[in-house]
């Protein structure tokens, strides 16, 4: 556990350091660490928030696997897999505005942070493509949902794979109904995973524009630039719960149906 | 006022950010064709998804070590929240799953 | 007998600066704890109130006073507003925000604006929750289960689960700055076996906060989402699990238990030693105690579900392991009981609620590991021992550790003493009162009442004892009520106290009484350990002739 801060200076710090040092702090390393601490506090947190809907997948992709591995495979693999590299160069250029920061390098803090703007905002539109899709192939709940025939549909399309080939009648609609249902949820969960992380994306895009002004004005140097750190710390951790939620939505199984 | 032994921030190399956004993209690829590949079962474990996961959280792990600085950082307390909020989560999906892989759907 | 003095001369926190801005944007840690203090307390009186109609209606057998709707309504919102807008902050926010700074040698918390924004997210919450109330209230039971609170209730489900959801946000970021204060903060020579007892359990009822809220945070979104958007995931009729939603649900709000325990024991940790004039007994115990409390305590939430449906192996596994949560709980009883040992007892106000604490935290704390018992939970789930169990812990032990801190820090927050003589009446009365309410519910319970009825006429038996718990229900009241009135009293009245009244361990009591606005003119330097009581000189205040 780290030490304390040995220090003879009196509380009332005397201020002819920078002004972003807040009072209640010794000195600009201990701000430093707790404004990183505390990121990374809120960060845990969130993988908690997530999770809870990790949860809430997990059990119903085990109750339902057949039918989440159909509504899986109707999401566009190609467009997720652009999408996720789209996500993964903006945590790179987030990196490397840290490292211009660390190096004083005003200019260059800037270019990656507008390229950061760029793709974190194709990233949230290549999202909306998709779930016009969606909504075109009536695979959002509630909203006229369908996947009985129609455009959207997954009953037919998969039949072998469902199980379906030896139904008839009553037993058939029942498992048509009962497929109806399971996607649904499917989708339930896909909408408010990618969702969730659509709202922490637009929240990241929010506090970069801010934080990309402050670069612009020069508020940050090798020796200070906090703000920026955390943030992209942020950025980083909005990425890797996509890492995640790609294969878990996408590739439930894309194996080809023999 | 040059006081530079407050300055223990390691300045990762861009040589070295690029190289894990290579490997990102790559990661990312792989995945996606993996998943196009049939990888058989074992007792129930579908090997697709344990590939799909383990890319996965190699990619989460470069993230996490390199361009979030964990490997480079002195502080310990950074890992034991990670580990601990990771540990946390497990706890929440493996205890659920212990009650719905023990008993029949509906 | 009051001393009217000159009061205050030297500026403190109270009198740094005037005027309501001077309160509404301050960043004064303590300046925040007062204001959460003032509303908390409020929202005290809300959930009194529902309590008081639910003890009403169950005056008789029969369901004459309310409907069965607005029942279900009293107690749903009475659940509610307790657990999430009183006992969850209560300590935390109020005597936490205070003292933790001060206990640790800072100036403030490491996030003094954090922690402003945090009191406002509560306001916000608290205010969304009283417009749910007055446009007509909530009535799922606190505990929102679906599929009903999803589907078929017709009352303000959603505005409710958003207001939780909001403070949830509060409680978090409380519980970051606490996290983040006792890591970077302390001074030099507060090593981690320095800190007072108080701190540890509060960094353990923060590591709660950060990784649990976060869970029901989402639960409620999900159940507010099938409400509005009619998705299904918790509907039987189209393939949802609502055991599901058990599951999420109380993953937070079994560890939210030890949110609102562990700072009361907190409390009585600093309690103890101080009138027993003793070190604590098994410092690291005490210490690792807590945390382990913390763990374990997220391990175990299915027993609250144990007849809902989930699979005996994994009753099996949570009964097991809600006893073994029972031991840490246990070992600071123990070590409590060890400082008393041979020490200089005196039965001071805030003595006596950590003596009643000790007493009435270890039945409802043995009722639970009954309740554990799957054999025997069978037949008391859903009815009053279920109640009388969480109340015991939660009044009989988090209340009382709220209302017994608050006594002993009070020269210290105010630099005014209450008049003791009317704290051990109150004291006793509350004790009194308590018992009365809550000892017949056991009973009850054991008889087979189940809880949630608005009518119990097929049963009249149970009359008595009904009676009898909401005669209780009014001394408690008393006993609520009497503290506020002495402790508003002592303000103006009260004798002004010395920076140390007591004769306590611990930084705080080195300030003045009040503090100033930074705690301390020069960073302390720590160099004794935590409760060296056997350096301190007695207190002069624990006699009544003062």
């Amino acid at each position: 556990m780290s030490d304390s801060h040995a220090t003879e200076t009196p509380l009332a710090v005397e201020h002819e350091h920078r002004p972003e040092l807040r009072h209640h702090f010794a000195d600009e390393q201990q701000q430093r660490n707790a404004a990183s601490l505390g990121m990374w506090w809120f960060l845990g947190t969130e993988i908690m928030f997530f999770g809870g809907m990790f949860c809430a997948y997990l059990v119903y992709r085990h109750w339902y696997f057949p039918e989440f591995a159909v509504a899986s495979r109707s999401l566009s693999l190609p467009i997720g897999t652009f999408n996720t590299t789209v996500l993964i160069c903006s945590s790179l250029t987030v990196a490397m505005s840290v490292r211009a920061a660390q190096l004083g390098n005003r200019k260059m803090q800037v270019r990656m942070l507008l390229l950061t703007l760029v793709f974190g905002l194709s990233f949230i539109g290549i999202k909306g493509v998709e779930w016009r899709e969606k909504y075109k192939e009536h695979h959002i709940p509630t909203f006229h949902y369908n996947v009985v025939g129609g455009d959207g549909d997954l009953v037919y399309k998969n039949a072998k794979f469902l199980g379906l080939d030896n139904l008839h009648g009553e037993a058939l609609e029942q498992r048509k109904a009962e497929i109806q249902r399971s996607t649904q949820i499917f989708y339930s969960l896909y909408f408010a995973l990618t969702g969730m992380h659509a709202i922490h994306m637009i929240i990241g895009v929010g506090i970069f524009i801010v934080i990309t002004w402050m670069a612009h004005k020069g508020r940050f140097t090798p020796e200070y630039h906090t703000p920026l750190e955390i943030a992209g710390l942020y950025w980083h951790f909005v990425d890797i719960v996509w890492i995640y939620l790609f294969p878990l939505l996408y590739l439930i199984d894309r194996k080809p149906i023999s | 006022m040059a006081d530079h032994t407050e300055h223990s921030e390691h300045v990762v190399s861009a040589g070295l950010y690029w190289l894990i956004w290579f490997l990102l993209i790559v990661g990312t690829i792989i995945t996606a064709l993996v998943a196009t590949v049939d990888l058989g079962t074992y007792h129930g474990i579908d090997f697709n998804t344990v590939v799909a996961l383990v890319i996965a959280t190699c990619k989460a792990s470069v993230v996490v070590l390199i361009f979030m600085h964990v490997k480079y950082t002195s502080e310990r307390m950074t890992k034991a929240i990670l580990l601990s909020a990771i540990f946390w989560l497990l706890l929440l999906l493996v205890l659920s799953m212990s009650d719905y892989s023990t008993r029949m759907h509906g | 007998m009051a001393t009217v003095a000159v009061p205050m001369e030297q500026k403190n926190y109270l009198n740094a600066e005037y005027g309501i801005r001077s309160w509404l944007f301050t960043t004064d840690h303590k300046r925040i704890a007062l204001l959460y203090l003032i509303s908390i307390t409020a929202m005290f009186f809300i959930g009194g109130f529902f309590a008081l109609m639910i003890r009403l209606e169950l005056l008789t057998p029969a369901g004459d006073l309310l409907l069965p709707d607005t029942y279900n309504k009293m107690f749903s919102m009475h659940g509610q507003v307790m657990v999430f807008f009183f006992l969850i902050p209560s300590i935390p926010a109020v005597l936490g925000n205070f003292l933790i700074p001060m206990m640790v040698g800072a100036k403030d918390l490491a996030f003094p604006r954090i922690n402003l924004l945090s009191w406002y997210i509560y306001i916000a919450a608290a205010g969304l929750y009283i417009w749910c109330i007055a446009t007509g209230g909530v009535d799922t039971g606190w505990t929102f289960y679906v599929p009903y609170s999803s589907l078929f209730s017709n009352s303000h489900v959603i505005e409710a689960g958003l207001a939780i959801f909001i403070a949830g946000f509060s409680s978090i970021l409380t519980g970051l700055n606490f996290v983040v204060t006792v890591h970077r903060m302390r001074a030099p020579g507060m090593t981690w076996s320095r800190l007072p007892l108080f701190v540890w359990s509060h960094y353990a009822t923060s590591i709660i906060m950060l990784l649990g809220t976060p869970v029901i945070a989402i639960t409620l979104v999900l159940v507010v989402l099938e409400r509005t958007l009619n998705l299904g995931i918790f509907d039987p009729t189209r393939g949802g699990d609502p055991v599901l939603f058990q599951h999420l649900f109380w993953f937070y709000s079994h560890p939210a238990v030890y949110i609102m325990i562990l700072p009361s024991m907190a409390v009585v940790s600093e309690i103890i030693p101080c009138f027993s004039r003793k070190r604590i007994f098994g410092y690291n115990f005490v210490a690792m105690s807590s945390i382990a409390i913390a763990v374990i305590g997220f391990l175990v939430w299915a027993h609250h579900m144990f007849v809902a449906g989930i699979s005996l192996y994994s009753a099996l596994v949570f009964s097991f392991l809600t006893f073994l949560v029972a031991v840490p709980s246990a070992i600071k009883v123990f070590n409590w009981t060890a400082t008393m040992y041979k020490g200089s007892i005196s039965f001071s106000t805030p003595m006596l609620y950590a003596l009643g604490f000790i007493g009435l935290f270890t039945i409802g704390g043995l009722t639970g590991v009954f309740l554990a018992t799957l054999g025997l939970d069978v037949h008391v789930h859903d009815t009053y021992f279920v109640i009388a169990h969480f109340h015991y812990v939660m009044v009989g032990g988090a209340v009382l550790g709220f209302l017994g801190g608050m006594h002993f820090w009070w020269p210290k927050i105010t630099g005014r003493m209450y008049p003791e003589a009317w704290g051990r009446v109150a004291a006793i009365i509350v004790f009194i009162g308590f018992n009365l309410t809550f000892f017949p519910q056991f009973v009850l319970g054991y008889l087979g009442m189940p809880r949630r009825y608005w009518d119990y006429s097929h049963m009249p038996e149970w009359q008595a004892l009904n009676v009898l718990s909401t005669a209780g229900a009014t001394i408690l009241a008393v006993g609520y009520l009497l503290p506020m009135v002495y402790m508003l009293w002592s303000l103006r009245y009260g004798k002004i106290a010395d920076n140390n009244p007591w004769q306590a361990t611990g930084l705080e009591w080195t300030t003045s009484s009040p503090p100033t606005t930074f705690n301390f003119d020069e960073t302390p330097v720590v160099t004794s350990e935590a409760y060296e009581y056997e350096k301190m000189p007695l207190p002069q205040e624990v006699t009544l002739e003062r």
